[in-house]
């Protein structure tokens, strides 16, 4: 069930591992953002409000909503641009096709090894947002495996989405179209800004749960744990849907 | 450059970079126009109502402070993305510009052309953008008006050097990092999100080092007209980095284009 | 349940795809040890016959086994068994030569020790030892075709598909891939091979198929098919038009079988230089007269009135 896509896994480490400094230098985009909007916003906004009803500078009312965009980024970008790459250009599943591998392993695959960039980037996030102060609560300690569940629930959309894609160009449209996900998420304001009849759009965001959920995680606002676990579930549930929808896309796309 | 048959020979080397836009140019204006768009909204308004007026800008709303950022930080992008894996591509993929010289065209008329088309979607991309900014009232004519050309002069000064750049270049690696570690940092430190003198004196050095910053500044102070405090003096300063980059980063195109296609 | 000797079994085996039928029909029969040739010009089936055997590829309809499994339901298990030599490099552009082989390895779950052991015997025999560690974009064609063979024998397979192998390399290259091929053939390992080369087929295989338009043609040994469809030899003739209407009751009177082509005429005798003293000594002025042996190319013309190149 494992052994097979953990094996392409390994291929793609192998290909990284020539390209470390790369792999490197992805963590540090996330640092920028924080200290971009983190500190130069902040420096503007002051102290915010957060839908929870506590009162926290804005540098750590951002910083979890950065962890969700950069994570949610990150999976979406190694699922769509790597992977049409050596879906559509490389042809490289058309060697592994020859061997025991079948293309629901392909697709658990680059899956598992979007999971291994997200916790990497994940991990050196948390630890730069530990160290500067910025997490508020014990809760934090379960940002990580909520951040994995995040890159699940994206990596898992963009390996079905990039089935559906065909040239470059196609990609640029991926992010464009992310753009008005990051705006309906409560990202970098809380959700009291929209307008009330608005509100309800923030749901169908899967950026808004990942946000919501590790702001809940990060500043200790578990009061409503039902929330939570509710976000968490969509986020899980997406994850799952995507993957099963890829898992039979490849098959189509693959297999003649 | 060279004169033979219709037009000059540099404007039918452009001509190429605009028939192969021809089928994606809807894709072309909705992103060049739309991103900034949207990041005018979720940012701009949306940080918009946690922010009072911007007391550096004069007392300017955060929308109206933001808006001429994300125009020069438009003009930046499509700037640098045009003269990265394009020229990459014309010079290694697809082989465009060997295609161009096998006729009457010479190097020069080559990198004009290229020039020019960079030029006008800067324009084209950019106008969208402030024209939607002028009607949400968030720019002051007449003096909005200067911020246009200066945004597509910032993007001019990042071009000419990132051309220069690009062509010599055998794997694109080093493009990537153009983008992670100049463009990004800057994106977000450049004063297009806070002004830059909120973060500490080392970053604000480093910001003053690439023409992003002064574009912005010059946008600002068009865009927010004379009430915001900007002194001539000083614009004058950052238009005359602008030039600088320009003019160097050009010239060292052509030297390098001729060293890499001739 | 078959015979263990046969290692690939089909019986009206059919390949349709939405705008047209690859495979129309077929029924073929692989013996284990054995070196079997599908020969055909372009557009005949036979890679579509190779990537059902493959594994890859389902067929629309007829009865399918391959190692004595369904390919249908054993898919990766009979994989596990195959090696595959496809008619394009898909080599890893991304890893080394040696990682090319060693990540292959894993997705057949051969631990990594092992198949560091292997990737090292398998560049030995391929002569691609001092290239380990450098990346596959820079090497040649043939190298690249060899490290392809390597790759496919990395799990020690029963039976090996080459689809096109020598395709587009030069004569030294084509040359060095059959002597890989003839060893691997004294290993007893079992190949399937596809091409449109006729010396290939007569070379490298016991026993061929040829295809045609989706259906199987002709079946058999080189040898037996030249016996079967044509004479012993061949006399090409360069002939003009007006000479061909001339001289044309000479030309039937000494051959078994005249056939026409645009640029030359062909005549099946059993002697090609007693026929050529004879023709000169009735007159006949050729531009070129080449003697030469029959081959599967006039076994091919015979059944379908085409040559293997020209279709």
């Amino acid at each position: 069930m494992l052994a097979r896509p953990l094996a392409l896994v390994g291929r793609n480490v192998e290909v990284y591992a020539r390209y470390r400094l790369v792999l490197a230098s992805g963590a540090v985009e996330p640092l920028l953002y924080l200290a971009g909007i983190g500190l130069g916003v902040g420096a503007l906004v002051g102290d915010v409000r957060t839908d929870a009803g506590s009162t926290v500078p804005y540098a750590v009312f951002v910083a979890p909503a950065l962890l969700a965009t950069v994570v949610m980024n990150g999976a979406v970008i190694d699922t769509t641009f790597a992977v049409l790459f050596r879906l559509r250009f490389a042809r490289l599943y058309d060697s592994v096709l020859a061997t025991p591998l079948g293309p629901a392993d392909i697709a658990r695959g680059e899956l598992g090894w979007a999971l291994v960039r997200g916790l990497l980037y994940a991990v050196s996030f948390l630890a730069v947002l530990a160290v500067a102060g910025l997490l508020r609560s014990a809760w934090a300690v379960l940002a990580l495996p909520a951040a994995l569940l995040v890159g699940w629930a994206f990596a898992g959309t963009g390996l079905a989405v990039v089935t559906w894609l065909r040239t470059w160009q196609d990609t640029q449209v991926v992010q464009t179209a992310l753009l008005p996900v990051f705006l309906l998420s409560a990202t970098f304001f809380p959700a009291s800004t929209y307008p009330e009849q608005v509100r309800w759009l923030l749901w169908i965001s899967p950026l808004h749960h990942a946000t919501a959920l590790l702001r809940g995680l990060c500043l200790g606002e578990v009061g409503d744990p039902v929330r939570l676990l509710g976000h968490a579930a969509v986020l899980a549930a997406l994850g799952l849907a995507g993957l099963a929808v890829a898992e039979r896309r490849f098959g189509r796309l693959l297999l003649t | 450059m060279t004169r033979t048959g219709a037009g000059t020979a540099w404007t039918r080397a452009g001509a190429y970079w605009f028939v192969s836009l021809r089928s994606r140019w809807r894709g072309f204006v909705a992103t060049s126009v739309l991103t900034p768009l949207l990041y005018l909204a979720g940012i701009g308004f949306g940080i918009g109502t946690l922010v009072g007026p911007v007391e550096r800008s004069g007392g300017a709303t955060y929308a109206e402070f933001v808006a001429p950022g994300l125009l020069v930080a438009a003009a930046m992008q499509t700037a640098v993305s045009e003269s990265t894996w394009p020229v990459m591509s014309a010079v290694r993929w697809s082989r465009q510009y060997h295609a161009q010289l096998a006729t009457p065209l010479t190097v020069t008329d080559v990198l004009l052309g290229h020039a020019a088309a960079v030029t006008v979607r800067l324009a084209v991309a950019t106008g969208g953008f402030w024209l939607a900014t002028v009607a949400l009232g968030l720019a002051r004519l007449p003096w909005a008006l200067l911020a246009l050309p200066a945004a597509v002069l910032a993007g001019l000064a990042f071009a000419g050097p990132v051309m220069a750049l690009s062509v010599r270049l055998t794997s694109d690696q080093p493009l990537t990092f153009v983008f992670r570690f100049v463009v990004v940092p800057l994106f977000l430190l450049g004063g297009v999100f806070a002004p830059v003198e909120e973060f500490p004196a080392p970053v604000q050095a480093l910001v003053a080092v690439a023409p992003l910053w002064h574009g912005v500044e010059l946008a600002r102070a068009a865009s927010l007209g004379p009430g915001a405090g900007a002194t001539p003096a000083v614009l004058w300063g950052h238009v005359a980095v602008l030039v600088g980059y320009a003019a160097a980063g050009w010239a060292a195109a052509v030297v390098a284009y001729r060293r890499r296609l001739s | 349940m078959t015979p263990p000797e046969a290692v690939v079994r089909a019986r009206e085996l059919v390949k349709r795809f939405r705008d047209r039928t690859a495979v129309a029909g077929i029924d073929l029969e692989v013996r284990a040890g054995e070196s079997f040739g599908v020969l055909g010009p372009n557009g005949a089936g036979k890679s579509s016959t190779m990537r059902m055997i493959g594994c890859v590829s389902a067929p629309t309809a007829g009865a399918l086994e391959v190692l004595g499994m369904d390919p249908r339901r054993d898919g990766p298990r009979i994989r596990a068994r195959l090696g595959v030599v496809p008619q394009r490099d898909t080599l890893d552009e991304e890893l080394t030569v040696r990682q090319n082989l060693t990540t292959y390895a894993r997705y057949f779950g051969i631990g990594r020790r092992e198949a560091r052991r292997r990737a090292g015997d398998l560049l030995e025999f391929v002569q691609l030892a001092d290239r380990a560690d450098s990346l596959v974009e820079p090497l040649s064609g043939g190298m690249k075709r060899r490290l392809t063979i390597a790759r496919a024998l990395v799990n020690e397979p029963d039976l090996l598909l080459l689809d096109e192998p020598t395709t587009g390399l030069d004569p030294q290259a084509r040359h060095a891939l059959w002597e890989r091929l003839y060893s691997l053939r004294e290993r007893g390992v079992t190949l399937i091979l596809t091409t449109h080369y006729m010396d290939e087929a007569e070379q490298l295989c016991d026993r061929i198929v040829v295809m045609d338009g989706g259906r199987i043609v002709a079946e058999g040994s080189p040898a037996a098919l030249i016996a079967r469809h044509s004479s012993r030899e061949v006399l090409e003739l360069r002939l003009p038009a007006e000479q061909r209407q001339s001289n044309g009751g000479l030309l039937h009177r000494v051959a078994h079988r005249v056939e026409e082509l645009p640029d030359r005429v062909l005549l099946y005798v059993d002697d090609a230089d007693v026929v050529a003293a004879e023709l000169r000594r009735g007159g006949v002025r050729a531009a070129g007269i080449l003697p030469r042996r029959a081959t599967l190319e006039d076994v091919f013309l015979r059944l379908t009135g085409r040559s293997l190149d020209d279709s």
